[in-house]
């Protein structure tokens, strides 16, 4: 028989405290550990990036880092330059005209702005995906192998073991496997926008930008991307444009917030992980923007 | 402000809320009352009122998991209606303590028992109004009442010892009272886990304010470490 010693009482004074004891529990405890952004080793790197279209500064001062393999979203405003910002993470802008970059963009420490850089090389080491599915008019296969082509892949055998991969990771192969000759353009909207993904991964990429890839499709379509997103960051570092803020709070690891200043110019007001972001922000136009009181 | 159905249906919770502290703390009043008087029907109506403190608390959560559904709230938002949820559970218990006084009651029947109303009485209306002051702060969001009040359990727990000590008096100088002043324990037992739980509420006031998840420790029945046992 086991005999379980009585409980003794101590005297009564001290059957309480008497001074309040105050602990600090990490509100987002365990999972903000993991993703401590300190620590991560970092993608893209920004330092002091302000973009001016003509006389029109469209961005001041954006120092930012990308974690590497990390999904990390843009929100703001309408104006607040966040596609502007996506868009000088791959030269994009060197497409308008006028547009002039100051500050530095560093992609694996190489500053992608410097004078002997290689423009194509960024693009094919840096891909992109648009809110609306833009696929080329011509075959789902002829849509994949298109970028490898370009840099001189031509074997049939190396191109459709590209393909193939590509349309895997972007999770639309079994879709598509029997329909590889069929135009790109008669897919659903879904598929095309995982079409698209699939073309960027084609080339290799270790970043994908992209601009409000599902604010065109269905809650399913939609839902499929966002899974998707979650697949390619084991490979891939993920930057997104979303004016969908709940979007941004289910996929993302990290999030910046974007403002416009009173002369238009877009600036960055605070980047934190998702979880503080969203459910902490340090600062007030933050907590205003996400909680839907202001934009 | 574009979120205007948001912004109302928390004015309207923050309004719920208040009304079941106001339920809970008239409850331990009745119940402490019928125990002064020794009126057995009204005790009995305490503790069938209880019901209705339950049926509010359930309305009030299903109300915020709507909110949750159809509103995705975020940031301050989100943690006032997560808040709401932790401090309504608080208040039904409290409202379970004042049914579990008017039980008491109701098995103390028509005997005839000496109970220190007086202290008991004491104790309860500082329950009462540590309770009420907590659930202001918790509606203004005033932090620094919210770290005050938990100190003042401290005289909610300077009376229940003095009763303790009374009562272990006279369960040994009287054994066979023993019923009767484990009746008195458990009365007070209830009233002071009361007061416990207002701190858990003055936690969830800083939670919302600032976002930290702060445990104040004031006087909840825990030890230190085990040494103290």
């Amino acid at each position: 028989m086991n005999f379980v010693k009585p409980q003794t009482i101590s005297p009564t004074p001290s059957l309480f405290r008497t001074a309040p004891k105050r602990q600090k529990v990490d509100f987002v405890g365990e999972i903000s550990q993991k993703s401590n952004w300190e620590t991560l080793p970092i993608k893209i790197s920004t330092e002091n990036v302000s973009v001016f279209y003509g006389n029109f500064q469209a961005l001041r001062n954006i120092s930012i880092n990308i974690p590497k393999n990390r999904i990390t979203a843009l929100i703001g405003p309408s104006g607040c330059g966040k596609s502007t910002l996506l868009r000088s993470f791959n030269r994009m802008n060197d497409l308008v005209s006028n547009v002039r970059v100051e500050g530095q963009i560093l992609l694996d420490g190489t500053n992608i702005y410097a004078p002997n850089i290689d423009i194509v090389d960024i693009r094919q080491r840096i891909g992109m995906v648009f809110q609306r599915p833009n696929p080329f008019p011509m075959s789902i296969f002829d849509n994949v192998a298109y970028g490898p082509r370009l840099y001189g892949i031509n074997k049939k055998h190396v191109l459709a073991e590209i393909v193939e991969r590509s349309l895997r990771q972007a999770s639309v192969w079994d879709d598509l496997k029997d329909k590889l000759n069929q135009s790109g353009l008669a897919l659903s909207g879904g598929q095309q926008q995982r079409l698209c993904i699939a073309r960027a991964l084609a080339v290799e990429p270790s970043v994908i930008l992209m601009d409000e890839p599902a604010s065109a499709l269905d809650p399913i379509a939609t839902m499929k991307i966002e899974e998707l997103m979650e697949n390619l960051k084991e490979n891939y570092t993920i930057v997104i444009v979303t004016h969908n803020m709940q979007q941004a709070a289910r996929v993302s690891d990290f999030t910046a917030f974007l403002m416009i200043d009173e002369d238009k110019s877009g600036f960055m007001v605070e980047m934190g992980t998702t979880e503080q972001i969203f459910t902490n922000p340090r600062n007030k136009q933050t907590e205003d923007y996400v909680s839907g009181r202001f934009g | 402000m574009p979120r205007q159905t948001l912004d109302r249906e928390i004015h309207h919770l923050q309004d719920e809320v208040l009304l079941l502290g106001s339920m809970v703390e008239q409850s331990m009043l009745n119940a402490i009352d019928t125990l002064k008087h020794r009126d057995l029907p009204a005790a009995r109506r305490v503790y069938k009122e209880d019901d209705l403190i339950n049926e509010k608390r359930y309305a009030i959560e299903n109300r915020v998991l709507i909110l949750f559904a159809t509103q995705q709230p975020i940031a301050h938002d989100l943690r006032l209606l997560a808040a709401i949820l932790e401090v309504i559970t608080e208040l039904e218990r409290m409202g379970d303590y004042a049914k579990g006084i008017a039980k008491i009651n109701l098995l103390i029947g028509k005997d005839d028992i000496q109970l220190p109303i007086r202290e008991i009485s004491r104790m309860a209306d500082l329950a009462v109004m540590m309770l009420h002051r907590a659930l202001s702060a918790f509606i203004t969001e005033d932090v620094q009442m919210a770290y005050r009040i938990p100190q003042e359990d401290d005289l909610v727990d300077e009376l229940y010892n003095e009763i303790y000590r009374k009562n272990v008096e006279n369960m040994i100088a009287n054994p066979e009272d023993i019923d009767q002043t484990n009746y008195v324990m458990w009365i007070v037992h209830n009233i002071e886990r009361m007061a416990d739980r207002v701190t858990n509420i003055c936690e969830r006031t800083i939670f919302i304010a600032t976002g930290e998840l702060l445990e104040i420790d004031a006087s909840d029945d825990e030890w230190d470490d085990e040494d103290s046992l």
